[in-house]
């Protein structure tokens, strides 16, 4: 399966269908032929695909389909985990991530990511969690620095009117929506290239996620999105590509409104129609 | 269910909750029964006199415990000099780094430290220290208390850190900061309570110890001299008082004990309030 794939390397299959076929759009990320496993179970098979830049790429497919797999293969989280190991290659602005010299620190800091539980820092304040990425990166550093690049980043994540009268307070003292802001108002703070999300809405109430999906539209215009999500009328409200993932295969890669019009994969059809999953 | 099953599993309920309130009530009741009767024997003859003189030779009435008091704090604060650094990155190492395999190892040998009576760490300290330095020290106490918190600070400190849930470590991480400063950034911060506890239940435990001072400290007549001269603590002339034949003495360990008591539980409830507020 490799739709949309140009890589020469490969030298297979012309794209079955081409994203943003006007000819300027920019690919910012490309992943080539990924596998991945957790020991000895294999999570993600030979998936290739490439993630258009400053659009939103929603990921969607049933549990334990490997979305979430991909995805932290995407910014080196994948190797965190107990046992995680991968093959093949993710080229960010053509270079591969897992470069023998690249150094995952680097990468992390370029390709940012919120996770479906709100891990707002509890020991530390508002302010200090959306200046822990930078602070934690320096030797030396005064509490209460970079309070215009705080502000800004809660202001891009729709939180400083709620906040900004209570900077010093505990992140744990906010509702679960409103850290989930602060984790993205911090992963912002560091200005990666590209923003992943791990169903960053799962643990949400209806209103928080309407919140976040309008976020993400309004920090797409800076930013490269992916969203891994397994509620599909999100991916269709917020995403400009929808790839759908079954048993670790890419099953089909396509613009978002033609993937849920015209699907062409029998597979992908009676997931979107609720036939199973 | 059946009516009689219902009948017997009601009572079965019961009878368990008795138990376990009566185990709770036993335990409470001894750690009342030491502190009442220490504090019955031991308050009476507490005064200023008691904390601000050193000791009288036999025969003489009064005195009190200014040097063996100031020796303990000198005792529990080099050991936790010592003890400190080496027990909490060893903490950090058990929860944060070690393999599996390397980890379960040290984990065992803690484990077999801590069990080791604290008599045979005072004569391990005597052998290593006292006697190539041919003189009883505060040096050689400080070093066998120390061996005796490592285990207990690195333990207790790994345990609190494993409470930290891993979603905390991964968003440190996909924030780009490195291992080591995530572990003390978020990691450590949020354990903190708890690595504070373990601290503060070693050094319970070793402000009381008698036996490795027995080896090492010796005692001191002549009051606090330097690191590397005998010096008195408050357990080892409760011990030495206590087993006295003159009544004054043992009144005057009575005191001792009562005031290590209130040092004790003065420290726990100081440093408990402190990382309350600072959690907060």
């Amino acid at each position: 399966m490799l739709y949309e794939l140009t890589n020469n390397t490969t030298g297979q299959a012309a794209p079955e269908r081409v994203i943003g076929a006007q000819g300027n759009t920019k690919y910012i990320l490309e992943v080539v032929k990924l596998s991945a496993w957790y020991g000895k179970a294999k999570a993600v098979n030979d998936i290739s695909m490439k993630i258009k830049a400053q659009a939103i790429t929603a990921l969607i497919g049933p549990s334990g389909c490997g979305k979430s797999t991909l995805i932290r293969c995407m910014n080196r989280m994948h190797e965190v985990s107990d046992g995680g190991k991968v093959s093949g290659q993710v080229l960010l602005d053509g270079s591969d991530i897992y470069g023998r010299e690249v150094d995952a620190v680097t990468i992390r800091r370029r390709i940012g990511m919120v996770f479906q539980k709100p891990t707002a820092f509890p020991t530390m304040s508002i302010f200090d969690n959306v200046a822990s990425g930078i602070n934690l990166t320096r030797l030396w550093y005064r509490k209460g620095e970079l309070q215009d690049l705080v502000v800004h980043s809660l202001k891009k994540a729709a939180l400083w009117e709620e906040v900004k009268n209570k900077l010093n307070r505990s992140g744990a003292s906010l509702s679960g929506g409103q850290q989930q802001r602060l984790c993205i108002a911090r992963a912002i703070a560091i200005e990666p290239e590209i923003l992943l999300m791990d169903e960053p809405c799962s643990a949400l109430d209806p209103i928080s996620t309407l919140k976040i999906e309008e976020l993400m539209l309004e920090i797409k215009k800076d930013y490269t999105v992916v969203i891994v999500t397994h509620n599909m009328q999100q991916a269709a409200r917020v995403s400009d590509c929808t790839g759908f993932l079954l048993l670790g295969e890419l099953i089909e890669f396509a613009p978002t409104k033609e993937l849920f019009s015209v699907p062409h994969d029998k597979r992908t059809e009676d997931y979107i129609t609720g036939r199973f999953g | 269910m059946s009516e009689a099953g219902r009948v017997r599993r009601k009572w079965t309920n019961r009878i368990m909750l008795i138990l376990c309130g009566c185990a709770v009530g036993l335990c409470i009741l001894i750690l009342a029964l030491i502190v009442g009767y220490t504090v019955a024997k031991g308050a009476n003859y507490l005064n200023v006199d008691f904390l601000t003189h050193t000791s009288k030779p036999v025969g003489e009435i009064g005195g009190g415990m200014r040097d063996e008091i100031y020796g303990t704090f000198i005792l529990v604060g080099l050991a936790s000099v010592i003890a400190l650094p080496i027990g909490l990155m060893a903490g950090i190492y058990l929860a944060e780094f070690g393999s599996p395999a390397v980890a379960s190892v040290v984990r065992f040998i803690a484990d077999v430290l801590a069990g080791v009576p604290s008599i045979v760490v005072g004569v391990f300290a005597y052998a290593i220290l006292v006697r190539p330095m041919h003189t009883y020290s505060a040096l050689s106490a400080g070093v066998a208390l120390a061996i005796i918190m490592i285990p207990v600070v690195a333990r207790t400190a790994e345990e609190a850190m494993r409470l930290v849930p891993n979603s905390m470590r991964e968003a440190a991480l996909a924030l780009g900061i490195n291992r080591w400063r995530a572990v003390l950034g978020v990691v450590v911060p949020g354990a903190l309570t708890g690595i504070i506890t373990g601290i503060m239940l070693a050094v319970a435990r070793i402000a009381g110890e008698t036996a490795p001072l027995i080896f090492t400290a010796l005692g001191s007549a002549f009051g606090v001299q330097g690191l590397l001269q005998p010096i008195g603590a408050l357990p080892l002339q409760i011990y030495r008082y206590a087993l006295s034949p003159y009544p004054d003495w043992q009144q005057q360990a009575w005191a001792a004990a009562f005031l290590l008591m209130i040092l004790v539980l003065g420290i726990n409830i100081v440093v408990r309030s402190v990382s309350r507020r600072k959690s907060m």
